[in-house]
C-alpha cells in the first residue's frame, strides 16, 4: 500500500487517520469489550497503522523513540525538526 | 507511563497569524473548561475508580486530552508567529505579550492562570463521572463560542474536530456512569437511577416497580 514515492504529507496523514481510528475504537471498546465488529475494525486499522508507521519512519524519521531502529544511519534523529506544531520550513 | 508520538492527533496548519483569536483560543489551553483541566481531572480521578471499565476510560480519555492540549497550543503558536509590534498593539495581544511574549502560558482568555480550583477529584465515582459529563459539555460550549468568534477556516476545522471529541467523550462517560457502581452509592438513589440493573436481586424492583402502586420499590429503601 505504502509506495516509496509518497510524500511526507500523505504518509503522515495516513498515520493520523489510522491513529485516530485506533483512539476512537480504544475508547469505544473500553465500554463495549465484546463488540465483534469493533474488535475486527481495531485489528484491521492496527495493521494499517503499523504499515503506515513503517513507511513514514523509514523516510522521515521516528514517530516514537521505539522506531529509532527503523531509521537509517548511525545518528540520533529524534530531535530533528520540524516538530509537530511547526510547519515544514521552521525546523532548526 | 506515556510514550510521546511525534505527530499531532489531527493536522493544525494555520496560514494567517491572528493574535486576537489566539487570545480567545488560549482558554481551551488553560481556562476553566480547557484541555489541561480535562487531562488533569481524568488522570487524577482514575486512581479512585472502582472498576476496570472506569479506570480504562479515564486513562484513555485523559491521554487523548494531552494530545488536545498539544493541538490547542499548536493553534496558538501558529496564530502568533511573525507578528509586528504594531499588530501586537492593535490586536490587544499586548497585555499577554508583556508577560509571556509569544510563549505558551496556560491561562484563560482573561489572563487568569490555570488553576485546579475549576475541577474536582472527589474519590466518589458517581460524583466524578457526573463532573466529567458536565466538563465535556462545558468544553463543547466553549468550542461553540470559539466557532462564533473565528472566521479563519484553518482554525475552524481544528476547533470542529475538538468539539466533536467532547461529544464522543460525553457518550463514553455516560456509558461508564451506567455500569454497576451501586455499592459506592446510597441504595435508594442507585435503585432509582437504575444502577442496580446488573444485580438480579434488585433488578425487578429497581427497574420496574411503580412507587405509586407497589411497596416493593420503597421496600429497598427501608433496608438502607
Amino acid at each position: 500500500m505504502a509506495e516509496n514515492n509518497e510524500s511526507k504529507e500523505v504518509l503522515l496523514h495516513r498515520l493520523q487517520v489510522c491513529g485516530f481510528i485506533l483512539v476512537e475504537l480504544n475508547e469505544y471498546l473500553d465500554s463495549h469489550p465484546e463488540d465483534q465488529d469493533a474488535l475486527r475494525c481495531f485489528e484491521k486499522h492496527r495493521a494499517m497503522y503499523e504499515e503506515a508507521a513503517e513507511a513514514y519512519t523509514k523516510r522521515y524519521g521516528p514517530v516514537t523513540i521505539l522506531d529509532h531502529a527503523a531509521t537509517q544511519g548511525n545518528k540520533w534523529r529524534w530531535v530533528e525538526g520540524p516538530w509537530p506544531w511547526e510547519t515544514e520550513k521552521e525546523g532548526m | 507511563m506515556w510514550v510521546y508520538q511525534k505527530k499531532l492527533q489531527y493536522p493544525v496548519k494555520v496560514a494567517r497569524p491572528n493574535p486576537a483569536l489566539a487570545r480567545v483560543i488560549i482558554s481551551q489551553f488553560g481556562g476553566p473548561d480547557g484541555e489541561m483541566g480535562a487531562a488533569t481531572r481524568y488522570l487524577s480521578q482514575r486512581f479512585s475508580a472502582p472498576n476496570d471499565e472506569m479506570k480504562g476510560i479515564l486513562t484513555d480519555i485523559g491521554t487523548e486530552e494531552l494530545a488536545h492540549i498539544e493541538m490547542v497550543c499548536s493553534l496558538i503558536y501558529q496564530l502568533t508567529r511573525n507578528l509586528s509590534i504594531d499588530e501586537i498593539k492593535k490586536s490587544g495581544f499586548d497585555t499577554y505579550f508583556v508577560d509571556h511574549t509569544t510563549g505558551l502560558y496556560p491561562a484563560d482568555a482573561s489572563g487568569n492562570p490555570f488553576t485546579a480550583a475549576t475541577l474536582q477529584s472527589t474519590g466518589d465515582p458517581i460524583t466524578d463521572l457526573n463532573e466529567d459529563l458536565a466538563a465535556e459539555q462545558k468544553a463543547r460550549l466553549t468550542y461553540d463560542n470559539i466557532l462564533r468568534l473565528a472566521d479563519d477556516p484553518d482554525v475552524r476545522d481544528v476547533i470542529k474536530f475538538l468539539r466533536a471529541r467532547e461529544i464522543v467523550h460525553y457518550q463514553r462517560f455516560g456509558e461508564a456512569n451506567h455500569t454497576d457502581l451501586s455499592r459506592f452509592y446510597p441504595l435508594w438513589a442507585a435503585a432509582y437511577r437504575g444502577y442496580l440493573r446488573h444485580n438480579s436481586v434488585f433488578q425487578n424492583a429497581g427497574m420496574t416497580a411503580n412507587p405509586e402502586k407497589s411497596n416493593t420499590f420503597f421496600g429497598i429503601f427501608q433496608n438502607t
